[in-house]
């Protein structure tokens, strides 16, 4: 099982589930990262967290912490 | 009746923007009852009977965030007449998200499809009829900036408004559909036929707030379970899944996508702004060039205007010369003079470096730099429970609190602000450098080394607190979800960017001002009443004032601190007292308790006396009491507006002085032992200390207790906050 946290930069992966609960995952899905949504991992910020990424056409920055609770493929 | 238009939307879609263009300058802000959500209301422009209000920007209607529950709490509570759902054209997959949980609740929904224009330019294209058809509700394209449109979607919202016509609901999977009318069935009438979609969706989500409004909820838990087994995921995860599979499907018949794969000109600024290598660089030129200009040069002319010129030469003379020529009582030119005319100056007197200082911040968050500088900092700053963007608020605190604090607005999660309000006037400000100075004249011999470790203790103030708060219960828990938009820069408008200026430059006249003239006006009262030869009455000099008697019988709580081994402890106590309405103040206290009509900045005439009273190692406590005991009156004013509450402001309060007292106490009684090899004081008394210590930490251990009880009867709004679990939900 490969998680976002895993994928490099410049690389598009699509997303086949989300592990864990709460607000985090919520909020997660919320902003558009659900089962089968294509992302693209765009950029790393400049101390290393938090990652920025591209779904549904826009921008987004996540935590690599949280990063780990999505499975891509 | 006049009719109420509620403006729904994601943060970033324009929604200020096409507020401010219906509403023009009839705008009431506040506060949403009890919480820090800016709260705005206004007339439209076109009829006076139609009432905005604006809700604040969310991406969904979950309970997990401040913003999105007092939205839905305001949209089922008090159920406005329509909902005007502005969208983002050039993002309308993750908008029309929202825009199908507003639909749900049974309120007539307009939709103002917003920059359009922007799409166009990129070779897209909106077919707006498909759309309004699938949809199921009205449609109209608007330029927010421009303003075309704008008013086109308040009268086919007040429209809206009249028909009341029933929203037709878009439809997700069969499974799902089956089980949301099983649920529907089981709603008693207590639910009105056109809420009762929203309210079944909800209990299989398992909202806990919405199923606390009904009076029965029913149990839905088989229903729960036919969809986990049926989709082997949990309820809300499938709920979220329909809405986007059904957005997918719309947006493919809707949209012709014409756009090729090229780097826009926003994706070109951010290459270089979150570059690994200039990200920092460039951050810091930022930041100085705003300290630079707000508080360094323009900020301090004008201030220093306002204070020395305005409030100095041009309107206390003015007023003097009124009152005398009308016969007005000794006494009462005082009061007005020193008392109210300096309370409103010192009020006043912050406010146009805190205007010059709220352009930019303005500024730089309508263009999205706001949302980069969370991103390049957040990793340093939520080790010690603070945002990225809290940099901001400390930063601007070197050189005035007051705009400091006010600063802290643009932090969007509630106890990453809360804690940057709490501990920013821990770095020495502008006022504190003559204290700074007066200390390491009289005792140090004007060693560098006094400043900057004031600056030191602060920023160390900053992180232990930050270390030390995050394991209480108040601010435990998970760290903030930092699931952040990177919004495409633009530049905003002068009008948005003077407006925001404005109106947070008023909520901090409005607000801040009545406590900080009230303190002002109390504090003269105490400094120039008291019992001179002649009995109680107006006093002359300041040691026989009330403040130098309460001085007098507070002193000895400060012994521990070594500022009464001169036998003038009182001295100390009534200059710590009056750094309160300003920390330059305390020099000048000085001056007066011993004797000096006039002094230097750095109090340079007392020094020798000074030194003859304190140790070196109470005098450097008594300065690090001085930076982080509770600020000026200016400065707790905008800890009280923004804070919103009185529990919180005085919690605040009470543990910057604790901490003062504390850490000043220890320099002493530490300094004391390296220097003469024996405790400050004797056995007795520092067991006293210990005890006055004990007492602090319970008292601050049951402030926030009583806080968390209070969380738990419900007052809370925010999951997790309550740190006993990681969300309740």
């Amino acid at each position: 099982m490969k998680t976002l946290r895993e994928v490099p930069c410049g690389q598009t992966v699509t997303v086949s589930k989300l592990n864990g609960e709460g607000p985090v995952r919520r909020r997660i899905m919320d902003m558009g990262i659900t089962k089968g949504v294509e992302v693209f991992v765009r950029k790393v910020a400049p101390l290393g967290d938090p990652v920025e990424v591209t779904v549904r056409g826009y921008e987004l920055s996540l935590r690599k912490a949280d990063t780990e609770m999505i499975v891509v493929e | 009746m006049a009719v109420r238009i509620a403006l729904a939307g994601n943060p970033n879609s324009g929604k200020t923007t096409l507020f401010n263009a219906l509403t023009g300058s009839n705008q009431f802000v506040g506060n949403w009852p009890g919480v820090t959500v800016e709260k705005k209301e206004g007339k439209w422009k076109g009829d006076k009977n139609v009432v905005i209000i604006d809700l604040p920007g969310i991406y969904s209607l979950s309970p997990y965030t401040l913003e999105e529950v007092v939205a839905r709490n305001y949209l089922i509570g008090e159920r406005p007449d329509v909902i005007l759902n502005i969208v983002d054209g050039t993002n309308l997959e993750r908008n029309l998200y929202l825009s199908t949980q507003l639909m749900e609740l049974g309120i007539p929904v307009v939709m103002a499809v917003n920059m359009t224009d922007l799409l166009e330019k990129e070779g897209n294209q909106i077919h707006r009829d498909q759309l309004a058809l699938k949809l199921g509700c009205e449609i109209v394209e608007i330029s927010a900036l421009k303003g075309t449109g704008v008013n086109e979607a308040a009268k086919k919202a007040v429209a809206a408004a009249e028909q009341k016509a029933a929203q037709s609901v878009h439809a997700f999977d069969k499974c799902v559909e089956r089980v949301i009318s099983s649920v529907e069935a089981k709603l008693d009438s207590e639910i009105p036929q056109e809420q009762k979609r929203f309210f079944a969706m909800k209990l299989l989500e398992k909202d806990q707030k919405i199923a606390e409004l009904m009076n029965n909820a029913p149990d839905v838990s088989d229903e729960i379970q036919e969809m986990e087994e049926a989709f082997d995921d949990d309820t809300e995860s499938i709920i979220t899944n329909e809405r986007y599979v059904y957005i997918s499907n719309i947006i493919k018949d809707c949209i012709t996508n014409n756009s090729k794969k090229k780097l826009t000109v926003s994706d070109k600024i951010d290459r270089i702004v979150t570059n690994r290598w200039l990200a920092f660089p460039i951050f810091a030129a930022v930041m100085f060039l705003v300290y630079y200009i707000s508080v360094t040069t323009v900020g301090t002319w004008v201030t220093d205007w306002t204070n020395d010129v305005l409030f100095g030469e041009l309107i206390p003379p003015a007023i003097e010369q009124g009152l005398l020529s009308i016969g007005c009582a000794e006494w009462l030119i005082g009061l007005i003079l020193d008392g109210i005319v300096a309370g409103v100056g010192a009020v006043l007197g912050f406010v146009p470096q805190m205007l010059v200082l709220f352009i930019f911040l303005a500024f730089l968050e309508a263009c999205g730099y706001m949302a980069r500088v969370a991103f390049i900092m957040d990793r340093i700053f939520r080790r010690f429970g603070l945002s990225g963007k809290s940099f901001i608020p400390m930063l601007i605190s070197s050189g005035c609190g007051v705009p400091g604090i006010m600063a802290s607005r643009t932090i969007e999660n509630d106890r990453d602000r809360k804690m940057t309000i709490m501990t920013t006037t821990f770095v020495p400000c502008g006022a504190k450098l003559p204290i700074i100075a007066l200390i390491a004249g009289a005792f140090f011999d004007n060693a560098g080394w006094v400043s900057w470790s004031a600056y030191f203790v602060g920023i160390a103030a900053i992180i232990g607190s930050g270390i030390l708060l995050k394991r209480t219960k108040l601010f435990a828990g998970e760290p903030a979800p930092f699931v952040m938009e990177l919004p495409a820069y633009h530049m905003p408008t002068v009008g948005n960017v003077l407006r925001a200026m404005w109106e947070r430059g008023w909520s901090f006249i409005r607000k801040a001002g009545t406590i900080i003239l009230l303190s002002t006006i109390v504090l003269w009262f105490l400094m120039r009443f008291g019992w001179s030869a002649e009995g109680f009455g107006m006093v002359e000099e300041l040691d026989q004032s009330i403040l130098a008697k309460i001085g007098m019988c507070i002193a000895w709580v400060f012994a521990p601190l070594g500022w009464t081994q001169g036998g003038e402890g009182w001295k100390m106590a009534v200059a710590a007292v009056t750094g309160l309405i300003a920390k330059e103040n305390v020099v000048a206290t000085f001056g007066m308790l011993f004797g000096f009509a006039e002094v230097a900045e750095d109090g340079a005439e007392v020094w020798g006396r000074l030194s003859a009273v304190m140790t070196p190692a109470a005098a450097y406590g008594f300065l690090v009491f001085n930076l982080l005991c509770a600020p000026c009156f200016a400065a707790m004013g905008a800890m009280k507006r923004e804070f919103n509450n009185v529990k919180w402001f005085l919690f605040a309060i009470g543990y910057q002085c604790g901490i003062a007292y504390l850490v000043s106490m220890f320099i002493y009684q530490f300094g004391t032992l390296a220097t003469t090899g024996v405790f400050g004081v004797e056995r007795s008394f520092f067991m006293g200390t210990f005890i006055t210590a004990a007492v602090l930490i319970a008292a601050v251990g049951l402030a926030v207790r009583s806080m968390i009880r209070d969380k738990k009867k419900g007052k809370s709004l925010q999951c997790g906050d309550c740190g006993s679990c990681k969300g309740c939900h």
